[in-house]
């Protein structure tokens, strides 16, 4: 692997017009790949998904060299109907459109970004592997009080035109004081069995608002690995809401660091998973100034023999007095084969705090399907309801009610 | 008297006189060692191999890094694995060659003279004979056909029992700690219930003669046959102070069909002094068998003591209908560290498990839950409920709560719930408002908090354990 990764990394760059600074990051990113390598479930983070293992024995040797001069045709029937909005649309990890045709265009600023920065004492690999092999990041700056009038959707679209079987792909947000946005982040996939590594930056100033929902329902043989980080200053909000249910397997890391005062945090996520899936949520909420909040609501139904995981974790400073942090995951499983893993985690090094965590997994319950089949419904149908109303619950914790009435329809809740 | 104490914790480490060196292990850890330990207990040749087997594994096996808290490397080819009982002669004479501290303390645990004297191996005169004390209580034990000594010696007597059940729940290729422990035990205590025997009293460690000597590389075994019950007993609310720092200790239960055995523990080791210096390091293996159908296991344990504190008391759940549960009460002050919890194994059908664990964090100390709660395919209708409450004091303390949660069973159940939290303003406010002082009020409301776990210790140990709850927490507020 380390040889194709070193010839796919010079045909890259050889290929792309990148500056010295930046082929210097790449390779230094590349560097710390080939050090670290996939992560295995050695490391504490990747102990119920071990990716490694996923991806030599669903896809074997990957390719790494991505040809980002294809030009791809969009087919403009994908787009969502019901509402209005902004576009961004990737295909294969390149973005083909940008199109913030109900915004004021002053007001936002878009730019390529020279330099990405990774802790260098990060050891996560995969966000160097993204850093050595991803395009030119686009970075979208929400300038100061100014609020998106329609939501942005990002299309993120893979078809049979990829040649490689590594697709990694970066965005950078960053929200000026009083700014807001509102995205919608849908995966397409039309392509098979390839590694896909996405990348996702949000800055929040001063009291801004962030609303992402990220929609992955289409089946397909993808293996996903999601990664959001989350930057907060003073009084800002940011809310993720995750549906996972269509890729072969999916990772969705979303990192929220809470370093102004009175900023809070809500994460929300559904796994709805069958056949043999493999889908894990993993949060990390730091609160790092005083009166901070979270909230995460996490919900699986899976059946057949696939298997969810969810591992959140909620640090508490010793500078983060008054924290308010609370995390509830809770799984249904349908079938003898399927597997719930669960690792609710508290740090916390301040005392004036309230946080609590729950976990609960089982099958449905015996009585409430009785009931149901009582008043003369089938088995089948009671239990399509009870599932249902245990989803609904995480769906209708999405506050904007336009997107929470097109998520209901797109996911098939009612 | 500080420079005094030290003087004597000196003595301790390199005292020993020349009479008896013939009867101590040469320093360091190798085959000739095991073969000293195990020639000088006369064992026989299978247990001799067993050591030996222990020690090839443990060559290959590498000391875990993954705990929270973290201590300087530990040299083990400079330790002693075996050295002989003290003779009266390095022993403090009197009461008042000890830390005043110590028996400030004792003072308020209630603990009566003579005992103060025994618990530091001080003399005792013929008035309190204690042999006489444990040989009746030794006698209504035989006659029940229960088997209550030490490993040493059920080693001699009893080697059938042993041999089939040693090394059955903790076999010699586990964990690095516990294999050490295989290859170069020294003592500990074995107890044997025969079938439809209930065990008329509380055994102990205590009650067991020499017991205070049984050094750092402790072994327990404790067999449960089809029917019986018993409740063991192990340390006590006193301070203890040993000399050994690293204390790697392994406890084997094993409960056959409708057995059950309740192990409480109360450990109170030197935890090291105010700012963190010295201290007793306690990795303890504690794993329980419930092998029969009906069988239940039940740890409870108080944990004040040790600077470092790593265990998982653990219940491997095989047959069918079998319990397990873990009550646990942690208390962390000063330089303290704790990573304690527990693992629920369920294999068999209908197997249930609680846990219910209560930490408090206070000065500058760190806590961590660490718990597994692992239902395989075939534990159809398992169910699990855990609680974990922390408690923090102050805001250079840590209190963690890291658990694990493996359902591979759609018909089995689990529900994990935890807080942590601070002591609330107003909860102080109204003790306070009622004319008791914060210290005695901050003592009533932790055991309040810690009152489900007290609930499950015998009788007189839980008074003493309450006692011990308040004294743990001494000048960690105000």
């Amino acid at each position: 692997m380390e040889q194709k990764l070193k010839t796919d990394f010079d045909k890259f760059i050889s290929m792309s017009n990148f500056s010295n600074q930046e082929i210097k990051l790449k390779k230094e990113a590349l560097d710390n790949f080939l050090k670290n390598g996939f992560p295995s479930r050695k490391l504490e983070n990747w102990k119920f998904s071990d990716i490694k293992q996923i991806i030599q024995k669903n896809i074997g040797e990957l390719t790494f060299y991505n040809d980002y001069n294809i030009k791809n045709e969009i087919n403009d029937e994908i787009f969502i109907k019901e509402i209005e909005h902004n576009k961004i649309v990737i295909v294969n990890g390149k973005v083909e459109r940008l199109n913030f045709e109900y915004e004021e265009s002053n007001k936002i600023n878009l730019t390529t970004l020279e330099n990405f920065n990774q802790n260098p004492n990060d050891d996560n690999s995969l966000l160097s592997l993204n850093n050595s092999f991803s395009n030119k990041i686009h970075n979208i700056l929400v300038k100061k009080n100014y609020s998106f009038k329609k939501p942005l959707i990002i299309y993120q679209i893979t078809n049979e035109k990829v040649s490689n079987t590594n697709i990694n792909f970066q965005l950078k947000f960053e929200l000026e004081e009083n700014s807001s946005i509102k995205i919608i982040n849908l995966s397409d996939d039309n392509s098979e069995k390839n590694f896909i590594n996405n990348l996702f930056n949000f800055n929040l100033g001063k009291n801004a608002i962030l609303k992402n929902y990220k929609i992955e329902k289409k089946s397909n043989t993808n293996i996903k690995y999601d990664y959001s980080s989350i930057n907060q200053k003073e009084n800002s909000i940011s809310e993720t809401f995750i549906f996972s249910s269509g890729s072969d397997y999916k990772k969705n890391e979303v990192i929220c660091n809470l370093e102004g005062q009175y900023s809070s945090a809500f994460i929300n996520g559904i796994h709805l998973l069958s056949k043999n899936k493999h889908h894990e949520i993993r949060t990390n909420t730091n609160h790092l100034y005083e009166n901070t909040k979270s909230y995460q609501l996490i919900k699986s139904v899976i059946d057949d023999s696939s298997k969810s995981v969810y591992q959140g974790k909620i640090y508490v400073d010793s500078k983060a007095q008054k924290t308010d942090g609370y995390q509830l995951s809770k799984a249904v499983l349908l079938n003898e084969q399927a597997e719930f893993n669960a690792k609710p985690e508290l740090e916390i090094y301040a005392d004036d705090v309230k946080c609590s965590h729950g976990s609960a997994s089982g099958s449905l319950d015996e009585d409430s399907i009785f009931y149901l089949m009582s008043r003369g419904l089938d088995k089948k149908t009671a239990k399509e309801l009870l599932i249902n109303g245990f989803l609904l619950d995480v769906v209708e914790k999405i506050t904007d009610e336009e997107i929470k009435k097109l998520l209901k329809n797109m996911i098939g809740l009612n | 008297m500080r420079d005094k104490q030290i003087e004597n914790l000196k003595d301790y480490k390199y005292g020993f006189s020349t009479d008896i060196e013939s009867f101590k292990a040469p320093r360091g850890l190798n085959e000739d060692v095991i073969r000293f330990i195990s020639n000088i207990k006369k064992e026989p040749d299978w247990l001799l191999q067993w050591r030996l087997k222990a020690f090839e594994r443990l060559k290959v096996l590498k000391e875990p890094n993954w705990q929270k808290p973290k201590y300087p490397k530990i040299d083990y080819q400079d330790l002693y694995y075996y050295s002989a009982p003290k003779s009266f002669k390095e022993k403090p004479k009197n009461l008042e060659d000890l830390d005043p501290k110590l028996l400030e303390t004792y003072k308020k645990l209630g603990i009566p003279l003579q005992e103060q004297k025994r618990l530091n191996g001080i003399a005792v005169d013929a008035v309190f004979d204690s042999v006489s004390v444990a040989t009746t209580f030794k006698d209504s034990l035989t006659k029940k056909g229960i088997i209550f000594c030490s490993i040493s010696e059920a080693i001699q007597k009893h080697p059938d029992l042993v041999r089939k059940y040693l090394g059955s729940v903790i076999p010699t290729t586990d964990h690095f700690f516990a294999t050490l422990n295989s290859a170069v035990f020294t003592d500990g205590s074995f107890v044997y219930i025969p079938p439809n025997v209930k065990c008329p009293m509380e055994l102990s460690t205590y009650f067991r003669i020499n017991a205070s000597d049984t050094g750092q590389f402790e072994r327990t075994l404790i067999i449960a046959d089809k029917g019986s019950y018993v409740s063991y007993l192990e340390g006590c609310t006193a301070p203890m102070r040993d000399e050994n720092q690293l204390h790697a200790a392994n406890v084997e239960l094993i409960a056959l069909d409708d057995a059950e055995i309740k192990y409480s523990t109360v450990q109170n080791w030197y935890p090291g002094d105010k700012d963190g210096k010295g201290g007793i390091y306690n990795f303890v293996t504690k794993r329980g068998l419930c092998k029969g159908k009906n069988s239940k296991i039940s740890w409870t344990q108080v944990e004040t003591g040790s600077a470092i504190t790593w265990k998982y008391p653990s219940c491997i759940l095989k047959g069918d209908n079998s319990i397990g549960e873990f009550y646990s009460i942690a208390i962390t002050n000063n330089h303290q560290k704790a990573d304690t919890g527990t693992k629920m194994i369920h294999l068999g059908k209908n197997t249930k498990s609680k846990i219910i664990s209560k930490g408090i964090s206070a000065g500058k100390s760190d806590m961590t839950y660490r718990g597994l709660v692992d239902i395989s395919k075939n534990a159809s209708n398992s169910t699990n409920y855990t609680q974990c409450d922390s408690l923090l004091m102050g805001n250079k303390c840590g209190a963690h709560t890291v658990p694990y949660i493996k359902n591979k069973n759609s018909n089995s159940s689990i529900a994990h719930e935890a807080t942590t939290s601070k002591i609330s303003e107003d909860q102080l406010h109204y003790c306070q408002q009622r004319g008791l002082n914060q210290e005695e009020a901050v003592g009533l409301i932790v055991n309040g908090f810690c009152k489900e776990v007290l609930q499950q210790l015998p009788m007189e140990f839980a008074v003493e354990a309450q006692k011990l709850v308040g004294i743990s927490l001494e000048g960690s507020v105000g």
